[in-house]
């Protein structure tokens, strides 16, 4: 078993790295320009957002609608003490801090309305996010809707990298814990997962403090990044992007959330030439794959090895009939 | 107490909206547990049909909201036709991606024909343009128009829903839609008709909106939209009644904070009232708790 | 001793008494039969015995390790923890979840890493889920599930699953076992093997039950005494032979016209 482990690490610090070394070749050589890299940053802090509410919707089973919400207390929190503090700690710090302020409000909020099931959560937790926008809004700290501007920026692809490899290993170790089994057995049947021992309020109050934590480290690395912030940039709709990249993947997917973030970026990507059109298609898309995939890509399914020889096997079943056939 | 006043009328004119809007969340819901989030875009598209109907076939007030209702009608029952009806048997949440992918398909796709930019109505002439005064309160004639088609709408609503036919088997399908079927109840026309009515109501919306606020644009069902769902979920979800009395009571707390608090953050309080309600009393103020059978 | 002692146990829904003064002892090891007609709060009372619903009256006490302890009003995941576990009538497994991982989430109450470990898969982490699995096996093979730890506890057969569910709520470390009509559905040599498994774990587990059960071959085969409850009240109680001859019971089965047919 230990050994086992041991090799599952190897192997996946290995393909890690090679990810990590692959595009900072590319862009030491030029090939990655700064538009693909914003696209980049896009990508990796919608992996953190997706993967993040995915632990709390797709796992956890607790329809949250306020993703944003946490994602710009984590912005703000970090843009502003970056700005106070233009270092590279003064940066690590702001990240931790938002984090952790994300974190808090999460379990602040969580603790209340964690009670309300399925829609009225939904609705509590959008409320909920609704607010901090306007706060945030009519804050002079933050400077309103005119927004903060000239964060030092910091974030670049190493960091990029680290913080979002960093999130998706933490939550999948998190998930293959026997905590994080409590989390998805209040998905699978509450009642039965309370009879069996589980503190119910305890898991849904903790996975969705870590989900906002996680959120709140995606702000950090969009202020970042972006180094500008207004309130409207986190508003309901960002919440619905992200909760879209979540039922694309497929809910409870970490590799679903993984693929769907970089497919809805390429899609976003490709219709960048339309401008007038890009919501009409990209909505029009939602539409149909959701008439025709409603589980999403991956449904609740990981890619893994095991995953691939199935698919080998399927494959080769087809293709073994066509010869007979011939 | 004249301001109070004043404010009252005000907040009455607003929560009749608010109302109007919140009765076709509470129906839809009541019936397919949807968050129908496409609604709010209905209820744009009934505010420009409308407009063009004054701007460029210059009728009335009254022809031009029928006509707004009738095609929010076609255009509600069209929606659940195509993008909720082969969802039947999927789970909530990929419905409610739809929901809000069908929403977003209007907003935008509106956006593309008639542009971004703020459209303003027509003004009303005539007797509609005048007002009055109360005892230092003043009223105009078209915040007594909202609030008379808004009364006559939803008598007319609760009409239906109570003494017809087609109103009983709505009730029917909204407690047990199984049950209804296996007595001979055609479920299927029975969603159809709710989202009907209830896209009709928001079509009346639109255009009572537009004549009230005098502009309009593409993205306007967006947070009107949030907040009759609000209202919705304040009465208690899935009762028309608590539909009405939550749109009410949405508008008035949300003029009052206007009127004496902060205006900047009336939003905010509607919603952390919202937050409260649910959590005090999550069934809304008229619903009834309800414990999942073991 | 007395395991379980139930003390006028009343619940009312509004104005409707579902359950009323129900008294039961159960003693160490006995293996308890609870029946009544459809309708007659059987399962009222598991929910009640296990916090479902938090009764309107009376006292529920639970001794483990000699020390008794009321229950009574906790919370489900407390009483669990307090020694009482149980199987539920309508199955209520994980389904989307292999066989494993159903066992494995009855066990977290007592592992013991944190967090940290959690999070980080530190050598605690490894150890103690090493030791995990080890220990969901042993019980998967007594229910005859170990041949399918892996698959999903949706893909079980209907018999298998009310296994699984028997090996779910043993893996919670009970020292009260309620079973909720373990045998409902199954056909004879399905209930016959069955049957030897509930005698089995009790006689392993020094597991103290309460079955509920229709089928009254099963109950008067393998119970040691009765309860039978109507319309919420405890009518009779005694070994299967005095149950079997008590005109109360009789009646309440059959109706009331039993004596004048």
């Amino acid at each position: 078993m230990k050994n086992m482990l041991q090799k599952r690490w190897l192997k996946t610090l290995l393909s890690l790295v090679a990810a990590y070394g692959v595009v900072q070749l590319l862009i030491a050589v030029g090939v990655i320009n700064d538009y693909i890299q914003a696209t980049i940053a896009t990508i990796c802090i919608n992996m953190v957002l997706a993967v993040s509410l995915n632990l709390i919707t797709g796992f956890t089973g607790q329809f949250s609608l306020g993703h944003a919400g946490f994602m710009s207390i984590g912005a703000y929190v970090c843009g502003i003490i970056t700005v106070a503090n233009p270092t590279l700690p003064g940066f690590l710090l702001g990240t931790l801090a938002g984090a952790v302020t994300a974190a808090v409000v999460g379990f602040l909020v969580g603790l209340p309305t964690l009670r309300l099931r399925g829609d009225y959560l939904a609705i509590a937790t959008l409320g909920m996010s609704e607010i901090i926008r306007i706060v945030f809004l009519n804050m002079q700290i933050t400077n309103g809707a005119a927004g903060l501007n000239g964060i030092p920026q910091f974030v670049n692809w190493t960091w990029m990298f680290l913080f979002t490899a960093g999130t998706i290993l933490l939550i999948v170790n998190f998930l293959h814990s026997s905590h994080g089994r409590a989390c998805i057995s209040i998905r699978e049947d509450e009642i039965a997962a309370e009879a069996m021992g589980i503190n119910t309020t305890k898991y849904k109050v903790m996975s969705f403090t870590i989900g906002a934590f996680f959120a709140g480290v995606a702000g950090a690395m969009y202020a970042s990044y972006f180094y500008f912030l207004k309130p409207d940039l986190f508003n309901f709709q960002k919440s619905v992007d992200i909760l879209v990249i979540v039922v694309l993947g497929g809910m409870g997917s970490i590799s679903g959330s993984i693929i769907a973030a970089v497919l809805l970026a390429v899609i976003s990507t490709v219709l960048q030439s339309f401008p007038e059109l890009r919501m009409v298609i990209y909505s029009l898309v939602l539409v149909i794959i959701m008439i025709f995939r409603p589980q999403g890509l991956m449904g609740s399914r990981e890619i893994s090895a095991a995953l691939f020889r199935k698919w080998g096997e399927g494959l080769k079943r087809v293709f073994g009939k066509e010869k007979e056939r011939v | 107490m004249e301001q109070f006043l004043q404010q009252l009328i005000n907040g009455l004119s607003l929560g009749s909206i608010y109302a109007l809007i919140a009765l076709g969340y509470t129906m839809v819901y009541g019936i397919i547990k949807l968050i129908n989030f496409a609604h709010c875009d209905v209820y744009m598209i009934g505010a420009y049909v409308g407009y063009a109907c004054m701007t460029y076939f210059h009728l009335g007030l009254l022809p031009s909201m029928l006509i707004a209702m009738a095609a929010c009608t076609l255009l509600g029952m069209a929606i659940e036709k195509i993008a909720y009806k082969p969802l039947r048997n999927a789970t909530r949440i990929a419905v409610l991606i739809t929901a809000l992918g069908v929403s977003m398909f209007l907003e935008y796709g509106t956006m593309f024909f008639v542009k971004a930019e703020v459209r303003a109505y027509p003004s009303m002439t005539g007797w509609m343009a005048q007002s009055f005064q109360v005892g230092g309160v003043n009223i105009s004639m078209l915040q007594v128009i909202i609030m008379a088609v808004t009364v006559i709408l939803m008598i007319l609503l609760q009409f239906i829903v109570k003494r017809t036919r087609v109103g009983r088997a709505m009730r029917a399908v909204s407690l047990d839609k199984d049950a209804a079927e296996l007595m001979g109840i055609n479920v299927n026309s029975t969603i159809s008709f709710t989202f009907a009515l209830g896209s009709a109501l928001a079509g009346a919306a639109g255009v009572l909106v537009g004549v009230y606020y005098n502009s309009i644009n593409p993205l306007m069902g967006m947070l009107p939209g949030i907040k009759a769902f609000v209202a919705a979920v304040f009465g208690g979800i899935g009762l028309i009644p608590g539909a009405m009395v939550g749109g009410y009571a949405i508008g008035m707390i949300e003029t009052m904070v206007d009127g004496y608090g902060n205006s900047l953050y009336k939003d905010a309080v509607v919603f952390a009232i919202l937050i409260l309600i649910l959590i005090v009393k999550p069934a809304g103020l008229l619903g009834k708790n309800t414990r999942e059978k073991v | 001793m007395a395991i379980l002692s139930v003390k006028k146990l009343t619940k009312s829904f509004g104005g409707l008494t579902a359950v009323s003064n129900v008294n039961m002892e159960l003693q160490e090891g006995e293996l308890v039969g609870l029946i009544g007609p459809n309708g007659a709060g059987k399962t009222t009372v598991f929910n009640l015995l296990t916090g479902v619903y938090e009764p309107t009256a009376g006292t529920v006490t639970l001794t483990r390790n000699g020390k008794g302890k009321e229950i009574q009003g906790m919370k489900p995941f407390n009483i669990c923890k307090a020694g009482m576990s149980r199987t539920f009538q309508n199955i209520r497994l994980f389904k989307d979840l292999t066989v494993l991982d159903n066992v494995r989430i009855a066990m977290h109450q007592n592992v013991k890493y944190g967090l940290a470990s959690a999070f980080l898969h530190l050598p605690a982490y490894a150890k103690e889920e090493a030791q995990l699995v080890e220990k969901c096996m042993e019980l998967l093979r007594i229910v005859h599930l170990d041949g399918k730890a892996g698959e999903l506890a949706s893909n079980l057969p209907y018999g298998e699953q009310r296994h699984l569910e028997i090996a779910r709520a043993l893996a919670t470390d009970p020292v009260v076992l309620l079973l909720d009509e373990p045998a409902a559905g199954m056909n004879p040599a399905e209930t016959a093997q069955l049957t030897e498994l509930i005698s089995w774990i009790r006689k392993n587990f020094q597991l103290t039950i309460l079955l509920i059960e229709h089928d009254m071959s099963l109950v008067m085969k393998i119970c040691e005494r009765i309860y039978v409850l109507d319309y919420g009240m405890i009518i009779a109680s005694g070994t299967p032979e005095e149950i079997k001859a008590d005109k109360k019971v009789i009646e309440a089965y059959l109706g009331e016209d039993v004596n004048d047919a």
